[in-house]
């Protein structure tokens, strides 16, 4: 009996380690430190560039002089936007010299956040939600036609630098699920734009790439031709009538 | 019926019946919170409380700063009267109730994040972190009910999720607050069977190991390095099941006090890399006793295994050194194992040594001691010396006719005479009431980590201004610096500089003066500057005394207080025989050739270089003996080990030396040299107590010197080493090696 018992629990135990390790995500896009690289190392020198310079002021006048540290992540945001999509260490090092924190302050908060990308991303960073109901709506598939059609992995930049594929928790939209987001780093910090196409099928995501390729833009929003923003498709079909008022309006009569 | 059912039914009722809960846990956090009794007694909480008194945790204090603000909460049904404003933890801790925590740590910011720390409390919904919750009047907190057990059960699961079984090869294990609160708190099997996850480990330098994967993420590291070590080093980096501890950068933790984070880390994350793997705690003897390598006085507690001191720790002593101890403290102990003096020995003609015995050694000193003219004769004492050493230093010498004894580091010309002109009047715990500190010519940081931890401390809690006189060097807080030379000191002075209106408006100014200008040629012109500024800006009220000098070696305080001065400030150019009492670093340039030295010490340092006798002595750890501190607190030092070869303490040397030299010297004992010490200073008998200076500076005749205005010289070049114990520690070689490259 006992010996039944003990091969029992042999074999569960067998079966947990047999499981495929998949057990890591990695939402962000590197490390949570930092290796020198000859692009990426602190000695890079890393400016904001004159027009920015301005915003950097402008941000920074909406806290109270005394906590300036509380623009790091505007900051962190906008010297993304500078950099391509993403923040070398010098980067950062420069937004700690500006709200006057010690640098590892501001590594802390940019490697929280999984939408700042601590390695290359492509000039269209591509993030599939892989959240539960966009998970149900095929968001893995999304994302598997994403990746076979650029030929990348996750996290992984094209040849000619256009496009990168990473996943991202739930954005909101889950009504239009499934659905991407397009991070367009194409024009610098003043073209910069941030967005949602919804309702996508595997066949609607390599089209989006390919007219983004082609540098064409393409109007965000759903992309089920039936559909009107969030509303079901072929109209809506319920509370069509105006809402009845509460039972009781007069509220001293009550 | 199989074995395994017999089992499991042999195990049931112990399972079921929660009355016997007691049985099977039996390493508990507190007796008296398990015994029968007072658990009964909580359960029933009745109005008039008939409980045993219990003493507070840990020596838990309590201090009503205004009466009216005393509130009352009731621990388990005990009531306790604590301020308002304190934490239910403290609450608990008054009530002596030891409540498991990880990232709660007394001195530093409340972070919240462990939640091992839950307790119930009556009417709130969920368990509460006691650390974080503060204490409202009339609260009823409950420690020991089932949901605070399965609240500390629960998260003690969570941790241990993530955290390595690896305790059998964790130098952590014995003193890990992990491995004892799973003990107490935690369930006694898991039912995790995924994987763990792993952590890179971090290259901190050369002092502090990590193993990252054992990190439990209370970010007690963190803010340590921040709030008191002052350095923005480490940082906690990534979310969620990602999160690790770290630097970002490759950078090495370049503070004097890393060392304390291996103490506060509740884990085995961060360990002592000198001392990995080399001996488990529960071996070791350990010996409460201080530290010496600077003025301060650190508390330390010596762990020795056998002859062999395998490491050092700080002791608490909230007037000193708080909980902390500076790296060179800590870490300077592996240079007590080498290049130690064994044995007696006289130099050859052939200019090499050779071992001789005792006797034959003290015979050789006591004739050339006959041979040369008193006034010839010079005593110099080590940075290290104790106090019974230096006094039987001086009667010796003032025997043999001469008055020429005096302590390295304190100059050619030491004012001796007003003991509030050389020791730290405000007291280390005393800089924490202050709100504007000038330091002239001292950079504390490295002259005496742990006053610098103090200054830091205030700074941060007060906000306190810091001007500095003195060469560039590092702070770890904000600090202005005025200017290099007495120039500047003059202009402030003179009341033209900015900083003297900081100062005059200042309630508790401070004004700190380094032991280096003791070296100086115009120190009395500087020190006379100083003290205009201090009756300018009301330094020194009845009330309060913020003139301060701060000392730079163990040494400095107690060999003033025993009036160990030179009777002429050119001695050394005239010496023809020279007692070096563990004084490596005297400037002996000066002195004739034919001299003759005699070095009296544990390490084979400079002072061994020109002597022609050797007598070697024990170390700080292998004696007892009296040391003064810069705050003028005489603290005694115990022997943690025995000490090498044929060392002897070197009061015995210098007595059994008196008798050969036909001078006897009347004590034979410990108690007899420190009765002698009480004659010329009673407050070195004063043990662990503060004896303040008396008088003031008014005191002091007019100075007719000029004023140089040469800037002033840092007066430590390497903070890791500086005395000979530290230069011949290996790990303090690498350490000066590696952080102090720019
Ligand atoms: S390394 Fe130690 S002290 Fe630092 S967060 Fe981890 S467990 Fe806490
Ligand atoms: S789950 Fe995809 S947007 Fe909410
Ligand atoms: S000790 Fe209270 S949450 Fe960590």
């Amino acid at each position: 009996m006992l010996a039944r018992l003990a091969s029992k629990r042999l074999l569960e135990i067998r079966q947990v380690f047999r499981q495929p390790s998949q057990a890591f995500r990695s939402f962000s896009t590197a490390l949570n430190y930092h290796i020198d690289s000859p692009d990426n190392n602190p000695d890079v020198p890393w400016e904001f560039s004159e027009s920015n310079k301005q915003k950097v002021k402008e941000i920074i006048s909406h806290y109270p002089s005394n906590y300036k540290q509380s623009a790091v992540i505007p900051l962190l945001d906008l010297a993304q936007q500078q950099h391509g999509g993403w923040l070398p260490v010098s980067a950062m090092n420069a937004v700690a010299k500006v709200i006057e924190v010690a640098p590892i302050r501001v590594y802390e908060v940019a490697t929280f956040y999984s939408m700042f990308n601590r390695t290359k991303v492509g000039k269209y960073h591509l993030l599939v939600c892989g959240t539960t109901p966009c998970m149900i709506r095929g968001s893995r598939e999304i994302e598997d036609a994403l990746l076979k059609h650029l030929g990348v992995k996750r996290n992984e930049v094209t040849k000619d630098g256009l496009f990168s594929v990473g996943e991202m928790e739930c954005m909101g939209c889950c009504v239009n699920a499934p659905m991407i987001t397009v991070a367009d780093y194409s024009n610098g910090s003043e073209g910069y734009t941030y967005n949602y196409y919804e309702d996508v099928t595997p066949e609607r995501v390599v089209e989006i790439v390919d007219i983004l390729k082609r540098g064409e833009k393409l109007p965000p929003g759903t992309q089920n031709p039936k559909r009107i923003m969030g509303g079901p498709e072929g109209g809506n079909t319920t509370l069509l009538s105006e809402p009845k008022p509460p039972p009781c309006r007069d509220l001293e009569a009550c | 019926m199989g074995l395994g059912l017999l089992a499991s039914r042999a195990i049931r009722p112990f399972n079921s019946s929660s009355g016997s809960r007691f049985l099977l846990r039996t390493i508990v956090s507190k007796p008296e919170l398990q015994s029968p009794e007072s658990s009964a007694a909580a359960a029933d909480a009745s109005p008039e409380p008939d409980l045993p008194p219990r003493t507070p945790v840990g020596g838990a204090r309590v201090h009503f700063t205004n009466p009216e603000d005393a509130i009352e909460v009731f621990v388990d049904g005990y009531p306790v009267k604590i301020p308002k404003g304190m934490t239910v933890l403290q609450a608990c801790e008054v009530a002596g109730v030891d409540i498991p925590r990880f990232c709660y740590h007394s001195r530093l910011s409340i972070a919240g994040n462990c939640r091992m720390c839950l307790v119930e409390v009556e009417k709130s919904p969920k368990p509460v972190a006691s650390c974080a919750m503060p204490a409202l009047p009339g609260m009823k907190i409950k420690t020991d009910t089932p949901v605070a057990k399965k609240a500390r059960e629960g998260v003690m699961e969570f941790l241990l999720m993530n955290h390595p079984l690896d305790c059998p090869i964790c130098d952590q294990g014995g003193e890990c607050d992990l491995q004892d609160q799973s003990m107490a708190f935690g369930s006694d099997r898991g039912r995790f069977t995924e994987m763990k996850r792993s952590v890179v480990d971090k290259n901190l330098g050369p002092l502090v190991k990590t193993v990252m994967t054992r990190c439990i993420q209370c970010t007690r590291c963190v803010r340590f390095a921040s709030e008191v070590a002052g350095v923005q080093d480490l940082g906690i980096l990534g979310r969620g099941s990602g999160e690790e501890i770290g630097t970002y950068v490759e950078k090495l933790m370049t503070s004097e006090l890393s060392g304390n984070v291996i103490d506060i880390c509740p884990v085995g994350a961060l360990t002592s890399k000198p001392f990995a793997f080399k001996a488990r705690n529960w071996e070791l003897k350990g010996t409460e006793t201080i530290d010496v390598t600077d003025a301060v006085g650190s508390n330390i507690r010596i762990d020795s295994r056998g002859p062999e001191v395998m490491r050092i720790l700080p002791r608490l002593n909230e007037d000193i050194n708080e909980e902390w101890i500076s790296d060179k403290t800590r870490f300077c102990y592996d240079g007590l194992k080498r290049q130690r003096l064994n044995d007696p020995m006289i130099r050859g003609a052939d200019g090499r040594f050779k071992v001789v015995s005792w006797r034959d050694a003290l015979a050789i000193v006591a004739e050339v001691a006959h041979q040369v003219k008193p006034e010839v004769i010079v005593g110099i004492a080590g940075k290290l010396s104790d106090a019974e050493s230096m006094m039987a230093l001086k009667d010796f010498l003032n025997r043999m006719g001469s008055n020429n004894v005096w302590c390295e580091g304190t100059g050619t010309q030491p004012n001796a005479d007003l003991r509030s002109g050389y020791i730290m009047n405000t007291s280390i715990s005393g800089l924490e009431k202050a709100d504007v500190f000038l330091l002239v010519g001292t950079q504390p940081r490295v002259e005496a980590a742990m006053v610098n931890a103090r200054i830091n401390k205030t700074v941060r809690a007060n906000n306190a201004k810091v001007g500095y006189i003195g060469p560039v060097t590092d702070f770890n807080y904000d600090c202005q610096h005025l200017g290099t030379g007495p120039n500047t000191l003059m202009e402030i002075a003179e009341g033209h500089h900015p900083f003297f209106s900081a100062i005059s408006n200042a309630k508790n100014p401070v004004i700190i003066v380094g032991a280096g200008v003791f070296e100086r040629e115009d120190k009395d012109a500087i020190f006379s500057v100083v003290e205009t500024i201090a009756k300018k800006g009301n330094v020194v009220r009845p009330d309060w005394n913020g003139l301060n000098v701060l000392l730079l070696n163990a040494a400095q305080a107690a060999a003033l207080d025993l009036g160990l001065v030179p009777e002429s400030s050119n001695s050394i150019e005239s010496a023809k025989f020279v007692y070096l009492m563990g004084a490596d670093d005297v400037n002996l340039d000066k002195l004739p050739d034919d001299a003759f030295i005699v070095y009296q010490g544990h390490h084979g340092d400079r002072g061994v270089y020109r002597a022609n006798v050797i007598l070697p002595a024990s170390a700080f750890s292998e004696k007892e003996g009296t040391y003064e501190n810069t705050e003028g607190c005489a603290q005694q030092t115990l022997p943690a080990v025995p000490t090498v070869g044929d060392a002897r303490d070197d009061w015995k040397t210098i007595r059994a030396l008196s008798e050969v030299a036909g001078v006897r010297l009347p004590y034979d004992t410990l108690g007899g040299i420190r009765s002698r010490m009480r004659t010329v200073a009673p407050n070195l008998l004063q043990v662990d107590e503060r004896e303040p200076a008396t008088f003031g500076h008014s005191l002091k005749p007019e100075v007719a010197q000029k004023l140089n205005p040469a800037p002033f010289k840092s007066a430590v070049e390497n903070f890791y080493m500086t005395d000979a114990i530290t230069r011949a520690s290996k790990i303090m070689a690498q350490c000066s090696a590696s952080l102090l490259k720019k």
